[in-house]
């Protein structure tokens, strides 16, 4: 294998998250059923016109701008020619030799080679094609129009990235720069978000590059990652063979694990492309892209220096804590509202996060959990103590002090209440307490864990081992 | 006169032109007619201001509504009903105007003599054996029969102006972006321009006024006023008209040279000052035309496919591109395949920069030819429209560049984008002779004043020949 280099570059399609269309004013919802989000323009009939949707550019703009392209004040709509029955007009509405933006950085820390630099090639707008249902009449293919017109932006990458796990986790990065910019939703499962991958391999310390593969279908970074290996393991067995790599698109089966070929045939496509006629030329003013990156938020490698130079956090917290956008906004209203940025950053990188996964919410007020990490911090309740308390708030939003009350939870540190079961302790364990006395000192954390356990939990541990030493003393 | 008035007389004019075999009208029908004076009448009689009260207007067969067929004088559009309308239309009905019929054309308006239609030749009202010019030619047809006041057309290359000059009607096209495209029915977009017809300049600009003015639904609209030429002028004076030596050449036909020489010296006595001028690429007009316009008629054609719309045929292969060879290789007449192939050539890679790019380099040199001319003072050029009288029907249909090149005074205007008009300024032979005025980007007024007071000085009906 390390023979071997491995050369991946990357096509990836996002749906601008727009009410309507890219050049119309159909809606873009999910799910709907076929063929009701349509009109004459998505459906293509005779003398219907495109209108490019103000909303697409501009987050198709601010979505360059965060991955650091330049944004051309002109750029132009081309018309992609091709017979198929889900492209009604019989062409695609791209941009091809003037795209919106190119020449764009997205950095990512890869596991062998430390900080990489992937570049963007260029990030244009387009229209997405309908669906072809294979399966919906048995015997005939159907065509579901309401994708048809769905704005995207198609971002490529150069020839970069060196393995499959760089790029799954440079995709890992790249989506959440373009999550934070609210340019996608980049939902994998609702086809906001697709992966098209080039591969090809070379002599280590080749210059030119080798034949690339295309590879399609992926349905998760995880299965991007597949994916690549199946390919790449595929071209080394070729060449070491003797055969050669041949410019072919193949499907990935998640099932199998396995790429083959696509049944269409090989015929290489001439697209045609030719500036549209009915769109004359986007003309952006400078005053416009100011716009545009005045409106982008903190982006998530300055929020994670951020975090990590100014709140002090360790780099996996600040890393984490940024990773999302509401993730990290809510970690800095915890923050904001009074709580240690480290405690805090604990907090959310565990129970809060677990929540969040899991229903995309946050279930406890950042003050809440602001108050509740101010009662650990203060001995008021144990850790412990403290994760069923925020339990407790999730399910129902209450004053943290009270809960923990009610539930019994708050430490007791009264002298009197630690020293009976500190007695109690020492009188059902004697065999301990000789030993202890003989020397054997380090079973003074046996003896605190049998008073917490005797107190429900609610005994001070900073209390109980002054007593407890005091008594065996 | 009540709209329901207007609609009989307007149902009796059109059935008369039909049975006369004019071949003019690809659909109406009096209970069709009946309707939409109901309609008008109904909004005259609440009130309504409508500035084209029941005012008849044939609609070229290119333009969408929502209640008759529209078919582009094609067999793989047939029996197709459109589910909007278009803007056009649309503004038209908002006036109070009757759509009178859907007008024969050249298949998707590719022609310059309506012999191009799936349902027959449209005939010339003066003499059946010639071609009403084309591609409006039933609009056109119309007109000049007197069975409609005014029409809608669209032009390209020159599809209103040239058969308005062969029919003797006056036939305006707007800067490009004046009217909006919105249910036009593409072929080259960039050219594509609705545009009218009318018995007089002020028939003309009266429709043109209606129906033009920014659109939202075309991008390409352009944020102007309604066309409105001002009243009123009776003389030409102060007026610089340019007449470019390269549309006067010296084997144009005795007739047409007759007819734009009377009309010269009479926009002279009217106190124009009269300059030659020059358009030097003149010549590459027609080539130029003949590769852009294919090639985007080659895209915009490909959305008539069998899949959604208008006619199928399934292919003896039973699959997809056997269902796009059949019905495309069935419902396109040769004219429309001809274009397609020749646009699909041009677009092609390793093609591309030999013919499509460099055409539109060329358009460029023509678009910067007018503007130089424009830029020494000149106010409007006046040529003739077109090279020869009507031509007998069946002359140019074997031999499609003598075809194409019937358009050679009329394309560089689309090109150019720019405000043009053919006006009658008499008859040889007894068929129409027709001057065009071509004015600068967005100078219809301009224009539309100037033919209208040319009107009243020149007889168009006088033989000149």
């Amino acid at each position: 294998m390390s023979d071997w280099e491995t050369v991946i570059g990357l096509e990836v399609h996002m749906q601008l998250r727009t009410r309507s269309k890219m050049f119309c004013a159909c809606s873009t919802a999910f799910g709907d059923p076929p063929n009701t989000n349509v009109c004459p323009v998505c459906l293509g009939l005779p003398g219907a016109l495109p209108v490019p949707n103000a909303a697409a550019i501009r987050l198709g703009a601010q979505a360059a701008l965060a991955l650091g392209c330049t944004l051309h004040h002109e750029s132009v709509f081309a018309r992609k020619n091709y017979f198929y029955p889900d492209l009604p007009k019989g062409y695609q509405i791209s941009q091809f030799d003037r795209p919106l933006a190119t020449d764009g950085t997205v950095h990512f820390d890869s596991a062998e080679r430390g900080r990489v630099a992937v570049t963007i090639q260029r990030l244009h707008l387009e229209e997405d094609a309908g669906k072809s249902l294979h399966d919906r009449v048995p015997g005939r293919t159907a065509v579901d129009l309401n994708r048809a017109g769905v704005p995207l932006a198609e971002i490529v990458s150069g020839p970069d990235l060196r393995t499959p796990a760089e790029a799954r986790a440079w995709l890992t990065v790249l989506r959440q720069i373009l999550l934070y910019t609210g340019a996608s939703d980049c939902s994998m499962e609702e086809g906001s978000l697709r992966v098209d991958a080039n591969l090809s391999i070379r002599r280590t310390g080749d210059a030119a590059l080798g034949t690339k593969t295309e590879i399609k279908n992926m349905n998760s970074f995880a299965n991007v990652e597949r994916a690549l290996e199946a390919e790449r393991t595929r071209q080394i067995g070729l060449v070491e063979s003797g055969k050669q790599v041949r410019q072919v698109t193949l499907l990935f089966d998640a099932a199998s694990g396995a790429v083959r070929p696509t049944r269409s045939k090989e015929e290489s496509h001439d697209y045609r492309y030719f500036p549209d006629p009915d769109l004359p030329p986007l003309r952006l003013t400078t005053e416009w892209e100011q716009q545009q990156r005045t409106a982008l938020p903190e982006l998530p490698e300055a929020r994670r220096r951020r975090f990590a130079d100014v709140l002090g956090l360790a780099p996996y917290h600040a890393g984490v804590v940024s990773s999302d956008r509401p993730l990290a906004d809510y970690f800095e209203a915890v923050v904001a509202a009074g709580a240690d940025p480290r405690a805090a950053a604990n907090w959310v990188a565990g129970d809060v996060m677990t929540g969040y996964n899991a229903d995309g919410a946050f279930a406890v007020e950042p003050a809440r959990l602001a108050a509740l990490i101010g009662l650990e911090r203060d001995g008021v309740v144990s850790l412990q103590a403290a994760r069923r308390v925020f339990a407790e708030l999730a399910a129902a939003d209450a004053d943290p002090r009270a809960v923990a009350e009610r539930l019994g939870l708050v430490q007791v540190r009264n002298a009197d209440a630690l020293s009976a079961w500190v007695d109690e302790v020492i009188a059902a364990h004697p065999a301990e307490t000789a030993r202890y006395r003989g020397g054997e000192t380090k079973l003074i954390g046996f003896f605190v864990g049998r008073v917490m356990k005797l107190s429900g939990g609610k005994a001070d541990p900073k209390g109980v081992q002054p007593v407890l030493k005091e008594r065996l003393g | 006169m009540s709209a329901g008035a207007v609609a009989q007389e307007t149902g009796a004019a059109l059935a008369r032109s039909d049975a006369d075999g004019l071949n003019a009208t690809l659909y109406w029908s009096q209970e069709w007619l009946d309707a939409q004076a109901g309609v008008i009448d109904r909004r005259a009689s609440a009130g309504e201001t409508l500035p084209l009260a029941a005012i008849p207007v044939a609609l070229k067969d290119n333009i969408v509504t929502t209640d008759a067929p529209t078919t582009c004088a094609s067999r793989i559009l047939e029996g197709f009903v459109a589910s909007y309308e278009s803007t056009a239309s649309a503004r038209l009905r908002s006036a109070g105007a009757l759509i009178a019929c859907k007008s024969n054309l050249d298949e998707f308006a590719m022609g310059s003599s309506t012999e191009h239609s799936a349902f027959g030749r449209v005939r010339h009202p003066l003499d059946p054996e010639r071609v009403p010019g084309g591609s409006s030619g039933g609009s056109a047809a119309l007109v000049a029969a007197g069975v409609v006041p005014a029409a809608l057309g669209s032009e390209t290359g020159g599809s209103v102006r040239q058969p308005a000059s062969f029919c003797g009607v006056v036939g305006v096209k707007p800067t490009y972006g004046r009217v909006s495209r919105y249910g036009l029915v593409a072929f080259g977009s960039s050219l594509d321009c609705v545009s009218v017809f009318g018995r007089t300049v002020s028939d003309a600009s009266r429709v043109l006024e209606v129906i033009s003015g920014p659109d939202p639904l075309d991008a390409t609209s352009l944020d102007m006023d309604p066309v409105r030429p001002a009243a009123g002028r009776r003389d030409l004076a102060g007026v610089r008209i340019g007449l470019p030596r390269e549309y006067f050449p010296p084997d144009l036909d005795a007739g047409i040279r007759a007819g734009l020489d009377r009309t010269i010296a009479a926009v002279r006595a009217l106190g124009a000052e009269i300059v030659d001028v020059s358009l030097p690429h003149t010549r590459y007009a027609v080539p130029t035309y003949y590769i852009i316009a294919p090639a985007e008629a080659s895209a915009n054609l490909a959305r008539f496919d069998g899949v959604r719309y208008g006619q199928r045929r399934v292919g003896p292969e039973g699959d997809i591109r056997s269902l796009y060879r059949a019905t495309r290789g069935a419902g396109f007449g040769p004219e429309v395949r001809r274009r397609v192939l020749v646009g699909t050539y041009v677009l092609s890679a390793g093609y591309y920069d030999a013919y499509y790019r460099k055409a539109q380099r060329v358009r460029g040199l023509i678009a910067a030819d007018f503007a130089a001319v424009f830029g020494t003072g000149v106010d409007l050029l006046l040529t003739p429209t077109t090279p020869t009288t009507a031509f007998r029907a069946g002359e140019k249909t074997a031999d499609p560049v003598s075809m194409y090149l019937a358009d050679i005074f009329v394309s560089a205007v689309n090109l150019a984008g720019l405000p043009a008009l053919s006006l009658p300024v008499g008859r040889s032979e007894g068929l129409p002779v027709g001057a065009q005025l071509i004015a600068p980007s967005r100078r219809d007024e301009l224009m539309l004043e100037v033919a209208a007071v040319i009107e009243r000085t020149v007889p168009a009906a006088e033989d000149v020949r």
